[in-house]
């Protein structure tokens, strides 16, 4: 829990440069960097509230899924009900933490590995729905059809708009995060991570708090998927695989999951370095591979330690030193 | 008055007989001292009366209701807090973070709140607490330090702020004293009589014989999972059962 403020006259400086950059973006990428520029937005998103679910030190291999989930709500809820984004989106959030509800029961029974493997498997399951109820959800070649909304004659297929929405969505659902975070809810999920016993002696009920952040995580995960599946238009079940969790899992651990900021520097710079790396296909996952490892061995505490780094070595003033990375 | 009463408590491990109908009571206010060779299922009762452990058989009452079994968290509620052996601290927060958790049954808060800062004279009224306990066990001048870079010493005396902000009734404290050189030990009696003396009952696991002797009223003895002996420390100290049982030799 940080009491003082971040509005120090600094942060809104580079904060309101930072804010200039990504509202001027799209406007200097080309059609198929716009729509990058979407899906990292979303990406954003994802990580962030994945990381909200780690707090507790917790981690799952459900979340792709649990962003599937809001992505299936959104678009069953567009094509049945014709029910507008303004609506599909916070219904897909519900949704998602509705489920996350019910997989606390059994999910949260287990901690550790056996929580890893576990939510694995129930997002397996989740997938295996989608794939066999063909009625409903549409096979391995899923739904389509989803549009984006049409709103005082701004046509947000057009992705500079949608861009837009989707960057003012994902600020609001970061912000949220942000306060969680640094609440007493946020102090208390950091005490179950470090020594959820010594939490439990003094009256914290460790397993509400750690069903509280996947239910959070995956409320906010669902409205990722709802802003993915409306301007992309349609959703299989394949895109929520573990392939995709595997990338969440780098974005993250890259970035770096100790500070907020972290896992969005993961994202997007991984994000640029997977469009550099294009003409490389086929060596693309061994690349991603020697990151992962080279991330892990080198930094430790992902990209965010980097300044830090750099300050101690060029001894540019007292950086504050680092918590150990000690588990338990 | 007695505060909390154990009633035949057996604890079995599988084929292993932990703890064997042990009953003890203690009185509010006093600091009992629960002491026994390795092995005698000391901890063991402790997790019992906490929570982490449910009794195979046997009663726990505090102020008369039953507790066994119930949950750690429930416990904490009721007003039973306990202390863990060695250092058990979030090494990776600041003394104030670490002592702002030991806030939580009054301090906690719904996501709502966190998010629209609806809790801000209750996060307020916590801090006060946090700093008012920090300052009564002489912490307050670190409370921006990290939990780990704080001396042994400090790290006792912050593991006990984070009991004492709770505002227990009964503070279960295990094992306080090990590890710790004579200056040390002198300065955590002082800071557990203190406690005392703000009327917490103290129940104490030690085998530091300086320390028992010195601090508590009361002494339960247990050995292979039984009461041995009781008695005020002058009294254990001259029975020959325990004396052959734990002091082994020493006259």
């Amino acid at each position: 829990m940080n009491n003082k403020s971040i509005l120090t006259r600094q942060n809104i400086f580079f904060g309101a440069i930072f804010f200039a950059i990504i509202i001027a973006m799209p406007h200097f990428l080309k059609f198929h960097h716009q729509d990058l520029l979407i899906f990292l937005t979303v990406n954003v998103l994802v990580v962030c509230s994945y990381r909200l679910v780690t707090l507790t030190g917790e981690w799952s291999l459900i979340h792709a899924v649990m962003m599937g989930v809001g992505t299936y709500t959104a678009t069953l809820l567009f094509n049945h009900y014709d029910l507008a984004m303004w609506f599909t989106i916070p219904m897909a959030g519900l949704v998602s933490g509705l489920v996350a509800v019910l997989l606390c029961f059994p999910l949260l029974r287990m901690t550790q590995f056996y929580f890893l493997i576990g939510s694995f498997a129930a997002g397996e399951a989740i997938r295996l729905i989608w794939i066999y109820h063909v009625g409903l959800f549409g096979g391995t070649s899923g739904l389509r059809g989803v549009e984006p909304p049409i709103l005082f004659g701004i046509d947000f297929l057009d992705p500079i708009p949608y861009y837009y929405l989707t960057l003012a969505v994902v600020t609001l659902c970061l912000i949220l995060l942000y306060r969680i975070e640094n609440s007493r809810v946020g102090l208390t999920l950091h005490s179950i991570h470090w020594k959820a016993p010594l939490a439990e002696s003094v009256g914290v009920n460790a397993w509400k708090y750690r069903a509280l952040a996947f239910i959070l995580g995956s409320f906010f995960v669902g409205i990722a998927g709802a802003l993915k599946v409306h301007y992309i238009g349609s959703v299989t079940p394949n895109q929520f695989g573990i392939g995709y969790m595997v990338f969440i899992l780098i974005w993250v651990i890259v970035g770096g999951y100790n500070k907020f900021y972290g896992p969005i520097i993961g994202v997007i710079a991984l994000t640029v370095f997977d469009e550099s790396i294009r003409s490389f296909e086929v060596l693309r996952p061994a690349i991603y591979g020697g990151v992962l490892i080279a991330s892990i061995l080198f930094l430790p505490l992902g990209l965010e330690s980097v300044p830090g780094k750099l300050k101690a070595w060029f001894g540019i003033g007292r950086t504050r030193q680092e918590p150990p990375l000690t588990d338990q | 008055m007695t505060i909390l009463e154990i009633k035949n408590v057996t604890k079995q491990f599988g084929g292993l007989t932990a703890l064997s109908d042990v009953s003890f009571q203690i009185d509010e206010g006093e600091i009992r001292g629960l002491i026994g060779p390795n092995g005698a299922g000391k901890s063991t009762m402790f997790k019992n009366i906490a929570g982490f452990y449910t009794p195979t058989n046997g009663n726990i009452l505090y102020q008369g209701k039953n507790i066994e079994g119930q949950k750690p968290h429930t416990i904490a509620e009721l007003g039973i807090v306990r202390t863990f052996q060695e250092t058990t601290l979030f090494q990776e927060m600041t003394v104030f973070e670490n002592a702002l958790v030991g806030t939580h049954i009054k301090g906690r808060t719904d996501v709502f709140s966190a998010i629209f800062g609806l809790d801000k004279n209750k996060q307020k009224a916590a801090g006060e607490k946090v700093m008012e306990v920090l300052e009564f066990m002489g912490l307050s001048d670190r409370k921006d330090q990290f939990a780990s870079e704080l001396p042994l010493g400090s790290q006792r005396a912050l593991a006990l702020s984070i009991a004492l902000v709770s505002e227990p009734k009964i503070m279960l404290m295990d094992e306080p004293f090990a590890g710790m050189n004579p200056e040390e030990t002198n300065h955590m009696m002082d800071l557990t009589r203190k406690v005392r003396e703000s009327g917490i009952t103290i129940v104490l696991v030690e085998h530091d014989m300086k320390a028992v002797m010195g601090l508590c009223h009361y002494l339960t003895v247990l050995n292979f999972g039984e009461v041995l002996a009781q008695g005020t420390p002058e009294e254990i100290r001259g029975n020959d059962k325990v004396i052959e049982a734990y002091l082994g030799g020493v006259k």
